[in-house]
């Protein structure tokens, strides 16, 4: 309990982004519906099961320090475990938690290899990256009529469509409207928001940063890296199995193509161009980067814009000239801006000193009120 | 016996393949220890350099292969290290991030150039007959050129002094850099042999598969894996893991599905990490190259 405590007020003071952000977003979420639009309805929908995608691997790169280049897998485990257990069951609430589930044992399955094994980043990269294929290969080889599991047809590279959509718990025959689709939606986005920020400032979350900032330390300090770093891998699947599920609810329909590779580079983008170690920047580079592959159109669209090379040239970009991302890029001018502020302030103040006593007055008021402006002295806040 | 004939060839074939697409990778990433993503489609320029000259300008399919692709992709390698891989060495993370995004851009030009198309090189040579079956002769060639690459990688690096600046300053680069040897200059160099390594392999491979821009993907996962699980001495790694992976995917193949001998390819792979952790060579023939 008093960890809840440590953690909310470690949230409260991680500067005002956090509350801004899900203030907006609890704002949209009584807004949106009123604007009567049932096709933005539908659009915000999709945005919002990326954005969840987006926030899963914000957690497990940019604070559990593991750079999963196949997130892409848990997302379609996710969506191809809501369908087949709602084909099986005919009702939603089991397959809701099934699509978090399965994801989550999938990643302890493979996650034990990996850092029980105590493989390296690059190693992780590569493991995750190959069995997210042999996950694609596997699903599209799968159309024959033995791949049934109860009632479902996996259907292989043909997917799975005409999916049902979740209905209330408990009364199959009561589907969710497109309003409390979205209600719902955007209700689990704002959760998933603020149960990760509440994460990360628990003393879990704070361990957690702390193997990825230098896991032989943490070790050192009688932490076992092993697990915590399982945890944040297997509490990153069940989100993203979540967005997976999210989805399909949204365009009642899963192929192979959830598994594929250019969504995993997608994820890795979003949060690459947003900024690695932020919750706010992935939201934002998701967004930003689903319009502009909208814009682009997929493939080749002749005139040689194609996405491929956009996208490439973004990435490449990106790590050579802002690796950081943008959200703590911006974050840094502001402070930066402060202690220039600061400095100015301080040869201000030294200047009155040295006027006659006459004049000095104004002047150091006006040092006093730049200092004022300044963010106190001193501060290192956890990232927002 | 004919049957058990042919799946020896097919064995050899397999370790073949995954040797030669190794090779390259076994100098950047192996040596270098700079992760590079884009050797997909570094292997897939080779595929479409041997389409171009053979098709467009009726070049001799053997010319084209052997040494027009590998000076191509070579020149293309030493380009990018230039403009985007030597900022980046030592920080293992963001080469990954950068490659993977270059690997992006080459699939985008060469698609906007070629279009999202699938081609092909004929298959040269034909068949021989093997009791009941038949066997493309270019999977022996295909063999022999493995064998011959990997013997002048070996040469090149234990016998010539050349092999010893390379391998000296991947080692230590201060104390080869102490000693006259430009490190920068040999890191350029080797990456652009690593490029050059990977466009053969992509040329040698090109008339046994089909070439198309996103084909690098099906190439990367399986080359690291081999690299990785070969370990610290590169090149013999390569070839052993190459032994284990081709033998499984093969004989897997065989019994049931392409497919499944992927799939287990890859278990493989995940369980011999699991065991050992810095690749065989991390545990048997520490010494080798």
């Amino acid at each position: 309990m008093t960890d809840l405590m440590t953690s909310f007020r470690r949230f409260d003071s991680s500067r005002h982004g956090t509350w801004v952000v899900a203030g907006v977003m609890v704002v949209l979420l009584f807004i949106l519906p009123v604007l009567d639009d049932p096709l933005l309805l539908l659009q915000v929908r999709y945005y919002i099961s990326m954005i969840i995608l987006a926030l899963s691997m914000a957690f497990i790169w940019g604070f559990g320090g593991i750079m999963c280049f196949g997130q892409s897998m848990f997302f379609g485990l996710g969506g191809y475990a809501y369908a087949i257990a709602v084909g099986n069951f005919g009702e939603s609430t089991a397959p809701f938690f099934l699509a978090m589930i399965v994801p989550a044992l999938f990643a302890a399955f493979l996650g034990y290899f990996m850092f029980f094994g105590r493989l390296n980043d690059v190693y992780v990269a590569v493991i995750t990256l190959a069995v997210t294929l042999a996950l694609y290969y596997f699903i599209n080889s799968t159309s024959g009529d033995e791949y049934t599991i109860g009632k479902a047809r996996l259907m292989g590279f043909n997917g799975i469509s005409s999916i049902r959509k979740f209905n209330w718990p408990g009364d199959s025959t009561a589907l969710l409207s497109a309003n409390h689709l979205f209600y719902f939606a955007m209700g689990l986005l704002i959760a998933t928001y603020v149960g990760l920020k509440l994460l990360l400032g628990s003393t879990f979350g704070r361990v957690v940063v702390a193997v990825k900032e230098n896991e032989l330390r943490a070790e050192l300090l009688g932490y076992d890296v092993r697990l915590y770093k399982l945890a944040v891998f297997v509490i990153g699947a069940a989100i993203a199995g979540l967005a997976g599920c999210l989805s399909i609810n949204y365009k009642n329909f899963i192929s192979p193509n959830a598994f594929h590779l250019s969504l995993a580079a997608q994820i890795i983008m979003w949060v690459l161009v947003g900024g690695v170690g932020t919750l706010l920047g992935p939201i934002i580079g998701c967004v930003v980067l689903l319009y502009v592959s909208f814009i682009l159109g997929t493939g080749a669209s002749g005139g040689g814009l194609n996405t491929y090379l956009i996208f490439g040239l973004i990435v490449m970009i990106f790590v050579l000239v802002i690796p950081q991302g943008i959200v703590p890029t911006l974050r840094d001018w502001r402070e930066q801006g402060g202690r220039y502020r600061r400095m100015t302030a301080g040869a201000v103040l030294s200047m009155a000193e040295q006027l006659p006593a006459s004049s000095r007055a104004p002047v150091r008021a006006f040092g006093e009120r730049m200092l004022g402006l300044a963010p106190p002295s001193g501060h290192s806040g956890n990232k927002g | 016996m004919d049957l058990i004939g042919i799946q020896i060839i097919q064995v050899l074939s397999g370790i073949a393949t995954l040797a030669l697409m190794g090779a390259g990778l076994a100098v950047i990433f192996g040596m270098m220890r700079v992760i590079n993503f884009a050797h997909g489609e570094f292997m897939m320029l080779g595929g479409y350099v041997v389409i171009v000259c053979t098709e467009q300008f009726g070049i001799n399919l053997w010319i084209a292969m052997l040494i027009i692709a590998p000076i191509f992709v070579g020149l293309v390698g030493l380009v990018f290290e230039r403009i985007l891989i030597r900022f980046l060495y030592g920080r293992m993370i963001d080469t990954l991030i950068a490659t993977w995004g270059l690997s992006l851009f080459l699939i985008g030009v060469v698609t906007w150039i070629f279009g999202n198309v699938t081609r092909g090189v004929q298959t040269p040579l034909g068949a021989y007959s093997f009791g009941d079956y038949s066997e493309k002769v270019y999977t022996l060639v295909m063999i022999a050129f493995t064998v011959v690459i990997y013997l002048a990688i070996f040469i090149v690096l234990r016998r010539t002094k050349l092999g010893l600046i390379a391998r000296g300053t991947m080692q230590n680069p201060n104390q080869a850099s102490c000693l006259g040897v430009s490190p920068p200059r040999v890191y350029m160099v080797t990456f652009a042999v690593g490029a050059a390594l990977t466009g053969l392999a992509g040329a040698i491979l090109a008339p046994l598969n089909t070439v198309i821009p996103t084909i690098g993907v099906s190439y990367v996962a399986q080359a690291f894996i081999t690299v990785i699980t070969g370990g610290a001495a590169a090149f013999t790694g390569t070839v052993l893991a190459s032994g284990v992976f081709g033998t499984v995917r093969q004989v897997i193949s065989f019994e049931w599905t392409p497919i499944l001998g992927q799939v287990f390819l890859l278990i493989t792979a995940v369980i011999l990490l699991r065991i050992f952790p810095t690749g065989i060579t991390g545990r048997f023939f520490r010494r080798s190259t």
